[in-house]
Formats: structure tokens, C-alpha cells, sequence
């Protein structure tokens, strides 16, 4: 349900101010979001100055670098460092985003760095993307089949092969699914533009012989039909893909079996 | 604390198996009051300040008085279809039904009282 004021122990406080680096002459300012659950104290946003003559160019380098040199609790998620694994997910300057691909040099003034919106925060920077990963779950991210598996292989033409394209490159970051209001006052119900996007690659596989029961799965007016097509999720994916466009696609496929 | 699995949590009721033809029947009476409207504010804006013989007279005209009727029709469908869809998205639990419930009783209302005054100033 929709939730427009902060309950009072989520209200954010302004926090710690770490002093700038000695001697440094090209500094940018930080401010991060932290919340501890263990402390049992308010979230509050951090300052950190970082020294970018010896730091990386993308906002993943500027966190490793406040972790490893200025406040080791900073806690954050990360892996690849190359945006592939979708680890690094967060609102960077308003925008859900990866941070191991968004260049400091995109960002004016301020750095303002949160978790994923309207997600449970587990601390600091990390969401908990326990019902997002069920979610997806629900879709059958997986073939389907009823005939029996061929010697070699399950054979797909290249025409079949291109209509994957677009779809298969979600790292299931979660940042579509975090922008979308639907998402955020449904997300129960709703299944979100990720696991709408990932239902859709299964639906549209040539080779899956389950696409009756994957659109029978979707037909309600919560799971699919809460999408109002706001397009938050296009244009806030980091990996440039449409998720809108796979929604609209699947209430095609949808009507086409129903008129 | 309920001891369920998330992916319990996840697929919850199931799918209610409805929900393609509430959203087809949205898109036609979209495309249906693109029409509509602007012959319906043209009727009924000419209409304005005229005497009661030249309403009964333009209403007793076939054309007038079927766009009429058919905008309060399908107006008041596509009012209740999509204050629907904004409760459910804002409102949960028995406050939702509760609006539900008064939405579409003043919607069916609405509709119903712009038809009986059209048939009866077109009869």
C-alpha cells in the first residue's frame, strides 16, 4: 500500500562528517546513507570527501575506497566490478543504478548515494531482495518441456534466437523493479518489471513448451495488469533494457489468445 | 511471524485468471471517447443557455441523443475502470473494499442517471 511519510524510527538524520584528505587538491563529497540494525538508532546520511587524483573513475571505486581507507563499516555489495553480476544495485544521485558502471563524471556536485528504494534495508546499502529473488522464482526462469529431450540439443533458429536479445542480458540488479510505483505500493502482488522481463524471455523461447501455462500464471490483475506503463523501468535500467516494452509485449500475447 | 516460505509468500493466491479483458475493454473505451467526447461537449455545449423546447428538440434527434446516451455509457465504464485500478493501487484492506464499493455504486448511479435524463427529454 501506498506510504507517503517515513515511519519514525526510518527517518533519516544527518550523521558523521569525515574530515577531508590531507592535502589533496581535486576532492569530492560524499554522502551516504547508513543504518545499522543492530544499534537500534535512525538511518542517517554520512559525509565522506574522497581524493579522485587516487581513485577510480566510477562511483564502486570512490565506495572500495572510503571502505578500505576512510570507515571499513561502510557496507555495501559488490563483485565483478564490470556490471554483470548486478551485485552493486543503488540510488546514486537519484537514479537506481550499478555503481561499478556509473562514472563519477556523470554526477554534478554531490554525490548522494542510498539503497534501492522501498526495499527492506538488511544495512547501509544493502536491500533485501529476498522477495524479489521468490518472485522471479515464480516465473519458471527455466525450459519447460513435455517432449522428450533430443540427443544433441534443443534446436532454435537464428530468427528465434534474436527474439532473446534484449531479454537475456538482465543481471537482476533490481533497479527496475525498485523505480517502478507499482512495485513500491504492490509489490506483494505485483511481480515487477524484472520477473515480468524475465517471464517474457521464457514465454517468447521457441524452444519452451509451457508458454499456455506461463501466460495462465500472469493472467491477474495484480501479478501483470498492475504495470501502468510509467516506464520507470526502461529508463532507469543499467543495462539499457526495455522492460515496459517486454510487459507490453506479454498483454499482447495475452489479448491475442483472448480476442 | 509466519513461518512460510517466501516463495509461499511470493505466488500467494495464485492468479485470479482475470484481468486481460478488464484491461481490452479499458483500451477500447479509450479509443471509443476520443470520438465521443468532442461531439459530446459540442451537443451538449450548444445546448447551453438554449430554451427547454430547443433541448427537448435537439435531444428527440437521433444522433445527438445516442452519442449522449453512449458517453455517459461508456464514460462512466471507463470512470469506474480506472478509479478501480487507483484504489487498488492506493488503498488496501477494508479501506479498499470499502471505496470499491462506493466507487462503483456512484459510477453505475452517474451512468444511470445520465441515460434516464436523455430518454427522457428524447422521449
Amino acid at each position: 500500500m501506498v506510504q507517503l511519510t517515513l515511519p519514525k524510527n526510518s527517518v533519516v538524520k544527518t550523521g558523521k562528517t569525515w574530515p577531508e584528505p590531507k592535502g589533496a587538491t581535486n576532492v569530492r563529497k560524499f554522502q551516504i546513507y547508513r543504518w545499522n540494525p543492530d544499534t537500534g538508532e535512525n538511518p542517517r546520511v554520512d559525509t565522506y570527501f574522497v581524493d579522485l587524483d587516487t581513485c577510480g573513475p566510477m562511483v564502486l571505486d570512490a565506495l572500495i575506497k572510503i571502505k578500505n581507507e576512510i570507515d571499513p563499516t561502510l557496507t555495501f555489495r559488490r563483485s565483478c566490478r564490470e556490471g554483470i553480476c548486478g551485485s552493486c544495485a543503488m540510488n546514486i544521485d537519484g537514479i537506481n543504478t550499478l555503481a561499478c558502471t556509473y562514472g563519477m563524471d556523470e554526477i554534478k556536485g554531490t554525490v548522494k548515494i542510498y539503497p534501492l528504494p522501498h526495499m527492506p534495508v538488511v544495512k547501509d546499502l544493502i536491500p533485501d531482495l529476498t522477495m524479489f529473488y521468490a518472485q522471479h522464482a515464480s516465473i519458471m526462469p527455466w525450459l519447460e518441456t513435455e517432449t522428450n529431450a533430443p540427443a544433441k540439443e534443443w534446436r532454435q533458429s537464428i530468427e528465434d534466437r534474436k527474439k532473446l536479445d534484449g531479454l537475456y542480458e538482465c543481471v537482476m540488479c533490481a533497479s527496475c523493479s525498485a523505480a517502478c510505483p507499482s512495485y513500491w505500493w504492490n509489490g506483494d502482488k505485483y511481480l515487477g518489471p524484472a520477473a515480468l522481463l524475465h517471464a517474457y524471455r521464457w514465454i517468447i523461447d521457441s524452444r519452451d513448451e509451457a508458454t499456455g501455462e506461463r501466460l495462465d500464471q500472469l493472467e491477474d490483475p495484480f501479478k501483470l495488469y498492475r504495470c501502468h506503463t510509467i516506464m520507470n523501468c526502461t529508463k532507469t535500467c543499467p543495462k539499457g533494457l526495455n522492460p515496459a516494452k517486454a510487459i507490453a509485449q506479454i498483454k499482447k500475447m495475452m489479448l491475442e489468445r483472448a480476442v | 511471524m509466519r513461518f512460510i516460505t517466501d516463495r509461499k509468500r511470493a505466488v500467494g493466491l495464485g492468479a485470479a485468471k482475470t484481468g486481460t479483458m478488464e484491461h481490452w475493454t479499458t483500451t477500447i473505451s479509450s479509443v471509443a471517447l476520443i470520438g465521443l467526447m468532442p461531439v459530446f461537449v459540442l451537443i451538449v455545449g450548444s445546448s447551453l443557455g438554449s430554451s427547454h423546447e430547443d433541448v427537448v428538440a435537439t435531444f428527440s434527434r437521433p444522433f445527438p441523443a445516442l452519442v449522449v446516451i453512449l458517453t455517459f455509457w461508456v464514460g462512466f465504464g471507463h470512470f469506474r475502470r480506472g478509479v478501480q485500478i487507483m484504489i487498488e493501487d492506493y488503498a488496501s484492506g477494508v479501506t479498499r473494499k470499502a471505496l470499491l464499493i462506493l466507487m462503483i455504486s456512484i459510477s453505475y448511479t452517474a451512468m444511470a442517471a445520465g441515460l434516464y435524463a436523455v430518454v427522457r427529454l428524447a422521449l
